[in-house]
């Protein structure tokens, strides 16, 4: 057992799942399978998705398997960060646009 | 970027012996990871046989103008190894012999040869259906001497395929050098313009696309796509098709994934993407490699690391077309790098 709390070969692992819940862990890798197909929506599309959203959910296996998943497609840099930027202006403005609440509260407990 | 060849930079990865050592050694020793005959084994498809030559790829010399970082030759300008118009006509027998349909040429830079263009007209005399000049593009803008190999290459109608790993300059040029993506897209616009790559023209251009780093390539048709979309609208730049090909883990190539600290995920990733389906056509089977002192080999790859083939014919001045077909062909674990997802070969994607 590794002292750290992630370990970064653990992302091969991740199939291991299914060994303690075979059935629930299958559904979960069919339907993430279908997700990330072709659609309305390209594969390249859904990966640059994807990236932004391992940031936002702060996930470094998602970060490293995301990262080497767009460069196989041929995904630049700039459209990476970009991504990356798309998910952080989403993650702090449902921080801010809570500070509505903290003004309404702020203006109803004030003479 | 290093400028200098492995070999003369005293490199220990410039000793084919060694870089079979690292190959066997590690993550395959202690059976993390399975053997490339192993895998085979498991899925009955050990040994490998040889079927039909079709295929004849020359290493014309690793002399090239050009020090890719990826590059599995390790060629460069300080390589010396080319090959005489003496052993060039003993392939020239062997062609007419055998009835192989393609003749590969490859290097380094084959044009630097001094006796290519005699060897592509005396190919195209024999009869071979496809001649295959694989050019790194820049040798084309590199010396007025090679300025008309646009024009040379039309008059015999030679099929070219060049390198190109990304349609934006810094990754190429991380890859291949600095100045080589403006050069590639000059050389590009000099072929089109005599008619290569263009739309239902029979003077075939397709480009090679390898990583520029430790990962496998995409699907190839999605980044065909991408590259005729890109290239077509920033520089009008027609080609036929793409060739996805994965980088194998040997030479300057194995040097990067050890010194990057990528070696061992990357074995993974290859391991992990074995594909039986690939193994079937993988292009050892159908191809014969000549060194440029006449030595055969089951591909190019194997010529790197000093695996000649498994018979008492080793050399093109002796060969025997039966005696050939019954060897086995030789492997290690860089033979994962042509099995992996949809397969690599010097034709792109086999599976």
């Amino acid at each position: 057992m590794s002292n750290t709390y992630y370990e970064p070969s653990d992302l091969r692992k991740f199939g291991n799942i299914t060994e303690w819940n075979e059935e629930l862990g299958k559904k979960f890798f069919d339907y993430y399978g279908s997700v990330f197909e072709e659609g309305a929506l390209t594969a390249r599309e859904k990966s640059l998705i994807a990236l932004a959203v391992s940031h936002v959910v702060k996930c470094p296996y998602c970060i490293d398997a995301y990262t080497q998943d767009g460069l196989k497609r041929g995904i630049t840099k700039e459209e990476m960060m970009e991504a990356v930027h798309a998910g952080a202006a989403i993650e702090s403005g449902a921080t801010l646009v809570h500070s509505v609440q903290m003004m309404n509260k702020y203006k109803k407990l004030s003479m | 970027m290093q400028l200098k060849s492995l070999k003369k930079r005293e490199n220990e990865l410039a000793n084919a012996k060694r870089q079979l050592e690292i190959l066997s050694n590690g993550i395959f020793q202690n059976e993390e990871l399975p053997t490339f005959r192993t895998k085979l084994a498991a899925q009955n498809q050990f040994p490998l046989k040889p079927k039909t030559l079709e295929i004849l790829q020359i290493n014309v010399g690793y002399m090239c103008n050009q020090v890719c970082a990826h590059c599995h030759v390790d060629a460069g300008p300080d390589r010396k190894e080319i090959m005489t118009r003496e052993t060039m006509q003993q392939c020239l027998d062997v062609i007419k012999e055998t009835g192989a349909h393609t003749l590969d040429l490859t290097g380094g830079a084959p044009e630097m040869n001094p006796d290519f263009r005699w060897f592509v007209e005396e190919a195209t005399k024999v009869g071979v259906k496809d001649v295959i000049v694989r050019s790194n593009l820049t040798i084309i803008t590199a010396n007025k001497k090679y300025n008309d190999l646009p024009e040379f290459f039309k008059k015999h109608k030679v099929h070219v395929i060049s390198s190109m790993p990304h349609w934006t300059e810094g990754k190429t040029d991380q890859q291949r050098g600095d100045g080589v993506f403006n050069a590639s897209i000059k050389a590009l616009r000099m072929l089109n313009a005599v008619g290569y790559g263009m739309p239902g023209s029979e003077l075939k251009l397709d480009l090679v696309y390898n990583p520029s780093g430790a990962f496998l390539p995409g699907d190839q048709a999605a980044l065909e796509v991408d590259f005729k979309k890109a290239l077509s609208s920033n520089f009008e730049i027609q080609f036929h098709k793409l060739f996805s090909i994965t980088n194998l883990p040997i030479s300057r190539f194995l040097d990067y994934l050890i010194a990057s600290e990528n070696y061992e995920e990357y074995m993974y990733n290859l391991v992990e993407a074995f594909n039986p389906a690939a193994v079937d056509n993988v292009m050892c089977t159908n191809t014969l490699s000549v060194s440029w002192d006449g030595w055969l080999y089951d591909c190019d790859f194997n010529q790197m690391l000093g695996l000649k083939v498994d018979s008492s014919v080793e050399h093109i001045r002796d060969f025997n077309k039966e005696i050939l077909s019954k060897r086995t062909i030789c492997i290690s674990q860089h033979c994962y790098g042509c099995t992996a997802g949809a397969g690599s070969s010097c034709q792109g994607t086999v599976a």
